[in-house]
């Protein structure tokens, strides 16, 4: 990943220190350098391409030739990219602002003194604002910008640390900050930063343009303002996010160590889910939740804000309407944005495509080799950065699942992968849906011939897909989804084998057999996948709304493993919150199938659990349950002792062995009733479901002979199932792999759709 | 009137032979109907109907359980064809009745269902002029199936969905999904069956009451909602009209203890099915005088305005939330399916 990021800058500097003679360009494969010089001086510089590279360049390879000196005498030059019939290639994803950029922005003698649209090559918004390619400053948003004479300057000298930095701006030429409230008062430039700091001081919201969108904020040592945040928002429980001044500001909160601390401060600048302190922030930020979402400044205007005194750690949650996309467009936001915010702090550099935060967690064990880290949301400072998996793909497009969706598209061994969206029943989301598809083709100059999407009949993007495919596609592949989420795994770890195991847990798919699917043990490879074994199936008792309110689901499985309902309320006494007429009608719906779809979802049976604690009776958010209840762990990743583990049954059934949960119900029944700590329950059974997978996982060895084994599925978002199921099963000989550079949930789904499809394709 | 004695035993495969049984069976059919029934007993029925243009619809009705609550198979049966014939601008004259029985279906609750056809026939001012019987063996049909067709004559130009336009109001003349409520309710044993009855009505007179107050083409389109709800009503409109509906959530009428049941049950009420509900278009300069008439009717006491027909091209149902956020509504292939990951 050289381009776009100051590496040719790079390049023609060290030549130039080196006194070295030749040529740097770019190509759709990377950079090309022809140098001439002496050899310890060549062997040097080869080095130094890797070791002193700008900060936001990945150098993957650097191949070496030696070809006939030149004539001589010409300097070093920076070559016009040729255009060879194809666009170069890599859009580069938006970054934080450099260290250079830093102390200008706090040198008084500066001319860029507290400017908040500072950038160089090595850092600055990128994706975020690019219209087209080539990319150039003509093709991004900063076109409706001028430069002036000094900027022209220092975008046109190539020993200049602005040579080509596309949005470069000065206070002079560029984009300046803007502050309305909700009176209609505004304000511009520092008046309008001093308003909004002063509102962040008085305990009030301010919407912030960001790099990707708008965010909202509060002082986050302010409790009051936090509370004031969660009802305008609407939101009682799920986690917000903070952004800290520095690493020391962020020591005074949470513990993060090194490796966390350098992930945090990378130009990627994401979302660290880091250990928070007993004695931080008020607990209202991320309730029942070991965590804390923490992030660096990615913007100047950031760095402005929590350099004030008294702000040095501000909220920054998504600057949305509950169930709405982040608001990135100013007049959305001025429309929008006040049912919450008190002031707007905007600015008139515009955002061509909505980016959001991206989210990473970094997990260690001391039985693992090397720490994981897992991205939560992949978005901004990733996208679209593709992922290489190793072979040749048709030319395909695929457009993912319904919830957390990203578009993937292919290009030679590459995979696009577009940036979160969102949840596609909304209309705002399903139209950045398609558009960011559109975008995606079109700044990598793609024409996808065949298309792959879910089999669930009624997802929006499946039935988009099928009524209105393109001319230029010929085809339509539907891929089963947890299929697709073994690919996924697959593909980013570079598996290619037929006798893979994929261990997919997660919230609900549609399976081949027109159910419910969710808790599956496949084997196979790309092209074919086959059911070995699946949890037993659990009604979900009204559909979705059973997801809504997981002790719906809680109850069932307590009937599942009780018999009635007097007994399961005996035996979980949260059960009684259901009132006698539900409790009839929920198990009437059960009993008689009205409503009540089949699952064997392991997302669901999690819920049940959590519900049956009495963790989490109606969820406010996704997954809330499973997630408090892992919570309960505290990040300490121990599993239980061997004979205290809640142990699953298992049956035969429809040609897949069947998981049957029931033994540990009635385990958790026993312990809840002699008062043992719900934290020793949630160990119990979290370490019962490790201690499954490797079971079977055993099983399926012992009959199949396969011994690789992918985890992936939202419910691996879970540490304690993810770290643990590595261990053991690297413990019990499996090559084991888990999701690294696409989100386990259904952020992954796109790129397993594509090598899905096209093993498909490869096989007609 | 004809005070019906209820007889006892069940319908047996000899009373669909054409034997004496077949007799005793119709004269029973046709006692039992009493003065409705207009039937000559001749192969046809000949009627003459003041008018060049009549409507004609049939339907058949399997209901699960057929005896509910406040209603039976007969009464949605005639109230089908009725509000057919009424929705589309006609007023109704004339239906036959058609029926399929399962041997040993009890002679008493044959009795029932064909009261329920006279007294529903009766309100709604519709004469039954003729019909056919079948028994079928036990298991070829579900203890009773109806069909009736019907001829309504028009009075004024026949409705259709082409003339509504943008601008027009979407007008619901009653709550929606109590039949569904009701019926899964006593079919599953469910309990709600007490609280929230069916809605089943004849709305030919709440049609007139419309026509009465509103200039003839103001009144564009009625449909009534059933099978599919409220959703694929609005969505065959949107598609002919080729444009966007949209409707707002919060004005929908639903009764409380429908919402409450709906909620348990997972079911969103603008898929659910009624069989007294219609959905009437209506220019904007008509709107209050129409829902004024509706309210002022028995089975129009809960009509409102729930949305509108927009310009917007691209012919999709949007359901605007309180923050007036538009939604597209799906149109249903078939049950709703799980989709929370
Ligand atoms: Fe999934
Ligand atoms: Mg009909
Ligand atoms: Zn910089
Ligand atoms: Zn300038």
């Amino acid at each position: 990943m050289v381009q776009g990021v100051g590496y040719r800058p790079f390049v023609y500097k060290l030549a130039h220190a080196r006194g070295l003679e030749g040529w740097v360009l770019n190509d759709p494969e990377g950079v090309l350098v022809e140098v001439e010089g002496t050899e310890q001086d060549l062997r040097r510089f080869a080095h130094e391409l890797t070791s002193e590279a700008p900060p936001q360049a990945v150098v993957e390879s650097v191949d070496t030739e030696v070809i006939e000196p030149g004539a001589g005498g010409t300097g070093f030059v920076i070559r016009h990219s040729e255009h060879s019939g194809r666009k170069v290639t890599v859009v580069p994803a938006d970054s934080y602002v450099c260290a250079d950029c830093r102390a200008e922005l706090t040198d008084p003698t500066d001319r860029r003194y507290r400017y908040p649209f500072i950038n160089c090559t090595n850092c600055g918004p990128r994706y975020s604002i690019v219209q087209g390619l080539p990319y150039d400053r003509a093709q991004t948003t900063m076109s409706a910008f001028t430069m002036c004479d000094l900027c022209r300057g220092e975008y046109e000298d190539p020993l200049d640390r602005r040579y080509h930095a596309q949005p470069n701006a000065c206070p002079a030429c560029g984009p300046e900050l803007m502050l309305v409230d909700r009176t209609g008062n505004r304000s511009v430039g520092e008046d309008a930063l001093g308003a909004a700091v002063n509102a962040l001081r008085a305990g009030r919201i301010v919407a912030i343009k960001s790099v990707g969108g708008f965010h909202l904020a509060v002082n986050a040592r302010d409790a009051d303002a936090v509370a004031l945040l969660r009802t305008r928002k609407r939101r009682d429980s799920k986690p917000f996010a903070v952004m800290a001044r520095d690493l020391a500001t962020v020591a005074t909160f949470a513990d993060c160590d090194q490796d966390e601390a350098a992930l945090m401060a990378s130009p990627a600048r994401p979302i660290v889910l880091v250990r928070k302190k007993d004695s931080g922030l008020p607990g209202t930020i991320a309730p029942r939740n070991p965590n804390l979402g923490v992030m660096l400044p990615s913007a100047p205007q950031h760095h402005l804000i929590v350099d004030e005194p008294g702000l040095d750690v501000i909220v920054m949650t998504s600057g949305n309407i509950s169930g709405y996309p982040i608001a990135y467009r100013n007049d959305d936001a001025l429309a929008q944005l006040f049912d919450i915010a008190d002031v707007i702090l905007y600015n008139n550099r515009d955002i061509e495509i909505r980016v959001d935060d991206s989210i990473v967690r970094r997990s260690k064990h001391p039985g693992l080799p090397a720490p994981v880290v897992s991205f939560i949301r992949r978005a901004r400072g990733y996208a679209p950065y593709p992922i290489d998996v190793g072979t040749e793909l048709r030319p395909l497009v695929a457009y993912g699942a319904e919830l957390k969706t990203t578009v993937a598209l292919t290009s030679g061994s590459r995979v696009y992968i577009s940036q979160h969206i969102g949840d596609l029943k909304n209309d705002e989301t399903f139209e950045s849906h398609r558009r960011t598809a559109r975008h995606l083709a079109e700044l990598h100059d793609l024409t996808p011939r065949h298309a792959a999407c879910d089999l669930h009949p009624q997802f929006r993007a499946t039935r988009s897909v099928l009524r209105e495919q393109g001319d230029e596609i010929e085809q339509v592949l539907q891929v089963q989804h947890h299929h697709a989420h073994m690919a996924s795994c697959m593909a980013e770890n570079r598996l290619t084998g037929d006798n893979v195991v994929g261990v997919v847990f997660d919230g609900a798919g549609y399976g081949v057999d027109e159910t419910i699917w969710g808790g599956e043990f496949l084997l196979g490879g790309y092209r074919d996948v086959r059911r070995v074994a699946r949890l037993r199936l659990l009604p979900l008792l009204g559909g979705d709304q059973a997801v809504r309110e997981p002790i719906r689901t809680g109850f069932a499985l307590a009937l599942d493993a009780l018999g009635d309902s007097p007994t399961a309320v005996a035996a979980f006494p949260v059960l009684a919150q259901l009132d006698e007429t539900r409790r009839h009608v929920f198990a009437t719906m059960r009993d008689r199938g009205v409503n009540a779809p089949l699952t064997s979802s392991m997302g669901r049976l999690f819920d049940a659990m959590a519900a049956l604690c009495g963790i989490c009776v109606r969820a406010e958010y996704e997954a809330q349950g499973p997630i408090e209840f892992e919570g309960l762990l505290g990040r300490d990743l121990r599993m239980s002792d061997v004979d205290e583990r809640y142990g699953f049954a298992v049956g035969g059934s429809d040609g897949a062995v069947e998981i049957d949960p029931r033994p540990v119900v009635l385990a958790m029944a026993a312990d809840l009733a002699a008062g043992v700590p719900l934290e020793v329950i949630s160990r119990r059974f979290h370490s019962g479901v490790v201690d499954m997978v490797v079971h079977r996982c055993a099983a399926i060895r012992a009959a199949e002979g396969a011994h690789e084994v992918v985890l992936s599925g939202g419910v691996f978002l879970n540490e304690f199932l993810l770290v643990n199921c590595l261990v053991e099963l690297a413990e019990a000989g499996f090559s084991a792999y888990c999701h690294r550079q696409v989100p386990t949930n259904d952020g992954g789904i796109a790129l397993g759709q594509v090598l899905v499809a096209d093993a498909r394709l490869a096989a007609l | 009137m004809t005070a019906t004695v209820v007889p006892t035993g069940e319908v047996q495969l000899d009373h669909g032979t054409g034997a004496k049984l077949s007799q005793e069976l119709i004269a029973l059919i046709v006692r039992t109907l009493g003065d409705v029934y207009i039937g000559e007993m001749e192969d046809s029925a000949f009627l003459s109907v003041d008018t060049g243009r009549i409507a004609m619809t049939s339907d058949s009705f399997v209901a699960d359980p057929p005896f509910f609550g406040n209603g039976d198979i007969g009464k949605i049966a005639v109230c089908g064809t009725v509000n057919d014939l009424a929705v589309a601008g006609s007023r109704p004259r004339y239906l036959t009745l058609c029926l399929i029985i399962e041997t040993g279906f009890p002679l008493a609750r044959l009795v029932r269902v064909l009261e329920s056809v006279r007294d529903t026939a009766r309100e709604a001012d519709v004469l039954i002029v003729g019909g056919d019987t079948k028994v079928v063996r036990s298991g070829e049909a579900d203890q009773i199936y109806l069909n009736t067709a019907g001829v309504g004559v028009f009075e004024r130009a026949p409705r259709r969905m082409r003339d509504v336009r943008p601008g027009d109001k979407v007008i619901l003349t009653g709550s929606i999904g109590n039949h569904t409520v009701h019926l899964l309710s006593i079919r599953e044993g469910l309990g709600f069956e007490t609280r929230v009855l069916s809605d089943c009505a004849p709305l030919n007179g709440l049609v007139e009451a419309m026509f009465a107050v509103a200039d003839d083409s103001a009144i564009r389109s009625i449909r009534d909602v059933t099978r599919g709800g409220l959703s694929a009503v609005l969505h065959e409109y949107a598609h002919t009209v080729g444009r966007s509906i949209r409707i707002n959530h919060d004005d929908l009428p639903i009764q409380h203890e429908t919402a409450m049941a709906m909620d348990m049950l997972g079911i969103n009420p603008i898929h659910a099915a009624n069989e007294g509900c219609a959905c009437v278009f209506v220019a904007p300069e008509a709107e209050s005088a129409v829902l004024e008439a509706l309210r002022a009717h028995h089975y129009g006491r809960d009509a409102v305005t729930i949305g509108e027909v927009t310009d917007l091209p691209d012919a999709k149902v949007l359901l605007r939330d309180a923050s007036g956020r538009d939604a597209e509504v799906e149109e249903l292939q078939g049950a709703e399916l799980p989709r929370l990951c």
